[in-house]
């Protein structure tokens, strides 16, 4: 059984489909990516699946379970974490506190407050923020706060993570950290899906690709496969030698 | 202004015990001088702590929801006058507790509808609401009272000074305990998380909804409490005595002034506030707006986070000298 299903999922902004009719399946352990050009409702699609807009049409699975009509709040603690295009840290609030309120709230069970500083400590070590913990987040880096929108996400349990653009605006050595970063994510049993533009990144992480133009879905497969279609180069990809960065 | 959030945090255990335990000191200390002046202060000085007190009220329970969660309700003055009515109208029916245990239920329950219809608004949208609120009440009891029972205005059973001194008192230390726990709590941490990004609080787990709803009743209830307790020392209420909007935009002016980053922000606002306007209007009967303008205008401009930003930044600079040296 896949971890995540969606049929037909159909959602419009006013006339214009953003996404339509798109069916996509996830399995278990696997790293997904999501790519396409810009407005083609890639973000869209994952504000679908964590329920901050509700679809027009179609049905989305996660495990088994309907979750098509389901709140924000409810998803997460079921087990689907995101994290933001924008980045979305509470600003005023110390590293620590941030990721705190995802072992606090974001998890079915709930835990005494020693408990859930003790597993944040342990997340903020994980993404490599041990140092900032008692930082406030608006003074991190974009890169550290990045990691630490990861980290809060991590802190609800997740057993599908969805990325959303966590390498845009990093530099080459923070591209590679974050690489390491979602690796290590994937060691530990997490689904993943992800929204990239580094296609060096998407190339080399993903198992499969899911290819979006225009809220539909233009082609789906192995990196190699999707890669090397004409369809893909043509809206996306560009000409062979802007292909990738390899 | 980032003083207070970017200086250090001193974990060592010696200077958190004592920080704790003065605190705690002060506190009792203050609560036994409290408890203890109507027997020795004057009439007038139990008047008027018992009105600091209920100020001081309205503006923490304001500051337990609109606080953290930046929506700024100007619905105060609807949830105290929902009390105040309540008073008059079971004033001589139930026995003085009942009434104003009941005087914060219908506030709450009030705070409960409005805030599962409103909550979803946001910014502006949600003030404009709150202030129509209040007058709303106020016209549809209007309304009511002229067309249906045919009175206007109501005569409330009255109680003596020392009893309303001491029933105010109690609503204070419940309300500052109450907005301790909750700040202490992760309840606190999620609101605070609300006001900072509710959609990604939303997508953490938190149910923003039923905090935001829960919160505003709870902050509701004190707020009704209060009321319940004035309307004894009125005599006679009318609508328009009951719902005065400036019991909306006092606790929000006494918030900002107090600073709302800590807990004592808004008990200080509210205490000096109230004091300060009462001195004035005796002192300078004719001027006591001009005067009050003039420092409400010069503590916006220079104090930022009100009086608690004013504190942290002389502690922090008599904390660098006493520790220069080292």
């Amino acid at each position: 059984m896949p971890i995540l299903e969606g049929k037909e999922v159909t959602k419009y902004f006013g006339g214009l489909a953003a996404v339509s009719r798109v069916d996509f399946s996830v399995e278990q352990g696997q790293v997904v990516g999501l790519i396409g050009p810009n407005g083609a409702g890639k973000t869209t699609l994952f504000n679908l699946i964590s329920a901050a807009l509700k679809p027009k049409s179609g049905s989305i699975k996660f495990k088994g379970t309907d979750i098509t009509d389901l709140t924000p709040y409810k998803i997460c603690r079921m087990g689907v974490a995101r994290t933001f295009q924008t980045v979305k840290v509470f600003p005023k609030m110390e590293a620590i506190d941030n990721v705190m309120l995802g072992s606090f709230f974001g998890v079915l069970r709930g835990m005494s407050s020693s408990e859930a500083f003790g597993r944040a400590s342990e997340i903020l070590e994980f993404v490599g923020l041990e140092e900032a913990k008692a930082t406030p987040a608006k003074d991190l880096t974009l890169s550290n706060q990045k990691r630490l929108e990861v980290a809060r996400a991590l802190a609800t349990n997740p057993e599908l993570l969805l990325l959303d653009e966590i390498m845009a605006g990093l530099n080459q050595t923070e591209v590679a950290q974050a690489m390491d970063l979602i690796t290590r994510i994937r060691e530990k049993g997490i689904t993943i899906i992800m929204i990239e533009h580094v296609m060096r990144a998407i190339m080399s992480l993903c198992d499969r690709i899911i290819v979006l133009h225009h809220g539909r879905k233009l082609a789906e497969g192995t990196p190699q496969e999707v890669a090397s279609s004409e369809q893909v180069i043509r809206v996306y990809l560009g000409e062979k030698r802007h292909a990738g960065s390899k | 202004m980032d003083i207070p959030s970017a200086a250090p945090r001193d974990f060592s255990a010696t200077n958190f015990l004592s920080r704790k335990s003065f605190v705690i000191g002060l506190s009792v200390i203050a609560l036994l001088l409290l408890s203890t002046s109507p027997f020795y202060a004057s009439r007038y000085t139990v008047v008027l702590l018992t009105t600091i007190f209920m100020y001081i009220v309205l503006t923490v329970s304001w500051t337990l929801f609109s606080g953290p969660t930046g929506y700024v309700s100007l619905a105060p003055a609807a949830f105290f006058g929902a009390g105040v009515y309540t008073s008059a109208l079971m004033g001589f029916v139930l026995p003085l507790p009942a009434i104003i245990v009941l005087g914060g239920l219908v506030s709450s329950c009030l705070a409960l509808v409005v805030g599962a219809l409103t909550l979803r608004l946001r910014g502006i949208y949600f003030v404009m609401f709150t202030f129509g609120l209040v007058e709303l009440l106020l016209h549809f009891i209007l309304w009511w009272e002229v067309n249906i029972t045919g009175t206007t205005g109501r005569v409330v059973p009255t109680l003596d000074n020392t009893t309303v001194y001491y029933l105010m008192l109690s609503i204070l230390v419940a309300v500052i305990l109450t907005a301790y726990f909750i700040k202490k709590s992760r309840f606190g941490l999620a609101l605070q998380s609300i006001g900072e990004c509710e959609e990604a609080a939303a997508h953490t787990g938190v149910h923003v909804t039923a905090l935001k709803v829960t919160t505003f009743a709870v902050s509701a209830f004190f707020m009704g409490t209060a009321g319940a307790v004035m309307a004894t020392r009125w005599t006679y209420i009318d609508p328009r005595i009951a719902f005065n909007l400036t019991l909306s935009f006092l606790p929000v002016l006494m918030a900002i002034f107090g600073g709302m980053g800590q807990l004592y922000g808004p008990i200080l606002g509210a205490a000096i506030f109230t004091y300060l306007e009462e001195f004035l209007i005796t002192r300078f009967p004719y001027y006591y707006m001009l005067i009050f303008g003039i420092i409400m205008v010069i503590s916006i401009l220079y104090l930022s986070d009100g009086l608690v930003g004013l504190v942290q930044k002389l502690w922090n600079r008599s904390w660098r000298v006493k520790h220069a040296d080292t």
